[in-house]
């Protein structure tokens, strides 16, 4: 068995400040993590590793300090890692980040063939969940979103039978190999790292690919020339101009402070009050 | 030649990128809301939509329609007659036993086979697990722009182009995204980012139906099952009236019992912030904010919840906000309606005994 870990370093954006004049992010100092999320698809791909055998392929795109994360994967125990690196690929949006991700599957899959391909729900710096939707297409896999769990896998029969979270519950869908999860955040707990797994990734000899080794066979569909969406504007939250009016707590407890804000809330929305009246448990 | 030379040299776009409309894209007319249904119900989302997509269709001047694609024993001229009075003036139908329960396979096949016949220049889906499956997919398929999770649509008027507003970087900027040179321009909206569209009782559209072209045989995917979440007491928090939410100022998961108990009284749903999740006070499904659910109450208590910009983009479309919180800095300030700069622990009683007591007296002179 072979599975693909699709995984993204992004900057922890807990830690990210805007700037208030320019209104641009600041990231100095700003550490850069892997994409929280890809990491339950790390651990789902490595526990099935430890059940059926196999391999553990991760592969990145983007700038040359990546592969600290992709590092940061083969403490965890994966077998091959792989940066796609180009300034070719600059700017791309989910559209081309999809077709160059899925261009360097199909040169993975010239070396082995692939069975899965993971990748995380989303990430944290883009939100998008889309690029995981555009790989499967691309690579006409099976497309299995937002999966909280592996029910079955069948590697001779060739088919894979998973639960789905949808609106309102679960589906269960039953489809056949090769196909593309996306996993859904808190569904395992990943593994902790050990020291020889640490020294042996630090060590660890990861493939850098341009876009010619990635396979990328049509340059206009890569980076910015092969982005759809331009972003036209980017601006921080206007600020609300009226601050909250507080209640005065000079002197007063905290039963003088509920007595007041329930007062004042009513006094200026009547029909609130009707509705919560209406639905008060008492 | 420098970057800048080259820019200056192609108007059209940076890296040569053509940023123009190509002549045969310029026929794609009218807004599309994908219509979501699941079990004999349209997801609210969907008509939120409608009423987003009237405005763009009225600033463009075309028309709006939904598209419905479901089981031939589905509901879905019932639908469509509803949608007709949420603003649609057409609908485009598909029905086929293989689009009873959704599956991306055959539901990207439909999708896309619609938009290639009848070329609407902008298509809108709802940030759900179906909408964002589906519209990953058919834009690909379709190799054009896709916006995620946009909480604001406008038309351009220089380029008529649909300018979508999303967050990112979890929140704390918003861009404005464009999709030029590529139609549809497709979008994806959160429920609850925009408001319910009033209904017209009076209004009715045109049914315009298609067809799949597939056999159950031609696709892979098979729904084995779907297990409902026991609906008895399912988290419904994008559609509770009143929400009472905690944050890391409660300090210790016990007191987060004070959250519920304004809740009980209140008959309100129960939020909380990020952290508060993480640290497994509360389930993961009450997370409000960017990486959790969007809310649209009428009435929004927050307690001992700072106001990071990641929570506040899930909660500032509530009608009256409330907070309490010990910091009079605390950003939560800056845009809550009413405020008690006090002590979550001692305040949050407070205010379920003076509601209750209120409510008791406002019955009692009633009765
Ligand atoms: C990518 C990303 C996505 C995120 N998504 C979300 C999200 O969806 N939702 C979300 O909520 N957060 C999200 N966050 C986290 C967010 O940035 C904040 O860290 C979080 O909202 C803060 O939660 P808090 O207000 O509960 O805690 P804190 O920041 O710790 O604030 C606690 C507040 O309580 C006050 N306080 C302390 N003691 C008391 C007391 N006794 N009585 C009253 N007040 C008291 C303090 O003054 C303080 O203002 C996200 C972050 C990132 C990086």
């Amino acid at each position: 068995m072979h599975i693909v870990v699709c995984i993204k370093q992004v900057p922890d954006s807990a830690q990210i400040r805007v700037h208030p004049v320019t209104n641009t992010i600041m990231r100095q100092g700003v550490p850069a993590i892997v994409n929280p999320y890809d990491l339950f698809a790390l651990e789902e791909a490595l526990r099935l590793k430890d059940k059926f055998g196999g391999r553990v392929t991760v592969l990145c795109m983007g700038p040359p300090q990546a592969e600290e994360a992709l590092r940061k994967c083969v403490s965890f125990g994966v077998d091959d890692a792989i940066l796609v690196t180009d300034r070719a690929f600059a700017g791309a949006d989910t559209l081309a980040t999809s077709y160059a991700l899925a261009a360097a599957i199909r040169t993975i899959e010239a070396e082995q063939a692939v069975d899965i391909v993971f990748t995380g729900k989303q990430t944290i710096d883009g939100d998008t969940a889309q690029v995981g939707p555009g790989i499967a297409k691309r690579l006409n896999a099976q497309l299995l979103t937002y999966v909280s769990s592996i029910v079955e896998l069948d590697l001779i029969g060739r088919w894979i039978t998973i639960e789905r979270r949808a609106e309102g519950g679960v589906q269960v869908l039953k489809t056949r190999l090769p196909c593309l999860i996306t996993m859904l955040e808190n569904t395992n707990e990943l593994r902790f790292a050990t020291m020889p797994d640490m020294i042996r990734a630090a060590r660890f000899g990861v493939r850098k690919w341009n876009k010619d080794d990635a396979g990328i066979e049509d340059v206009s569909r890569i980076g910015l020339k092969g982005s759809p969406t331009v972003v036209s504007k980017v601006f921080g939250p206007t600020p609300r101009a009226e601050k909250a009016e507080l209640v005065p707590t000079e002197r007063a407890t905290p039963r003088d402070m509920a007595l007041n804000l329930v007062q004042m809330l009513f006094t200026k929305h009547p029909l609130l009050e009707a509705e919560l009246l209406e639905k008060a448990r008492l | 030649m420098t970057e800048q030379e080259a820019s200056k040299k192609k108007p059209a776009g940076r890296a040569g990128r053509n940023l123009e409309l190509p002549e045969h894209l310029k026929s794609y007319k009218g807004v599309w809301v994908f219509i979501e249904h699941d079990r004999g119900a349209v997801h609210q989302i969907s008509w939120e939509l409608l009423g987003e997509g009237r405005k763009l269709a009225d600033s463009l001047g075309v028309a709006l329609s939904g598209v419905l694609l479901g089981g031939p024993n589905e509901d879905l001229d019932d639908f469509a007659a509803e949608a007709f009075r949420y603003g649609a003036d057409s609908c485009y139908v598909m029905r086929d036993p293989i689009l009873k329960g959704y599956r991306n396979e055959p539901f990207t096949k439909g999708l896309t086979d619609l938009v290639n016949q009848h070329q609407p220049e902008i298509v809108l889906l709802g940030a759900t697990t179906m909408g964002r499956d589906l519209a990953g997919s058919v834009a690909t398929t379709l190799g054009t722009g896709l916006t995620a999770d946009c909480t604001e649509l406008r038309i351009d008027p220089a380029s008529r182009a649909l300018a979508a507003t999303r967050p990112t970087f979890g929140g704390s900027l918003l861009c404005t995204i464009m999709t030029l040179a590529y139609r549809p321009q497709m979008a994806t909206v959160r429920p609850r980012v925009m408001p319910m569209p009033a209904r017209n009782e009076h209004r009715s559209g045109t049914i315009i139906e298609g067809t799949l072209g597939m056999i159950e045989a031609d696709i892979v995917t098979k729904l084995l099952d779907f297990i409902p979440d026991a609906s008895s007491n399912k988290v419904n928090l994008a559609y509770a009236d009143v929400i009472v939410s905690g944050g890391k100022g409660l300090k210790k998961p016990e007191n987060f019992q004070l959250v519920w108990d304004l809740a009980q009284v209140l008959g309100a749903e129960v939020g909380a912030t990020r952290p508060v999740v993480q640290a497994g006070w509360v389930d993961a499904e009450r997370q409000v904010g960017q990486t959790g659910k969007t809310v649209r109450p009428k009435l929004y208590i927050a307690a001992g919840i700072s106001g990071a910009i990641q929570h506040r983009v899930g909660m500032e479309g509530a009608d009256c906000i409330v907070a309490i919180n010990t910091d009079p800095n605390a950003p939560i300030f800056d845009f809550a309606h009413y405020g008690i700069v006090g002590n979550a622990l001692q305040v949050l009683p407070a205010l379920t005994d003076a509601f209750r007591n209120h409510f008791a007296m406002k019955r009692q002179k009633a009765a």
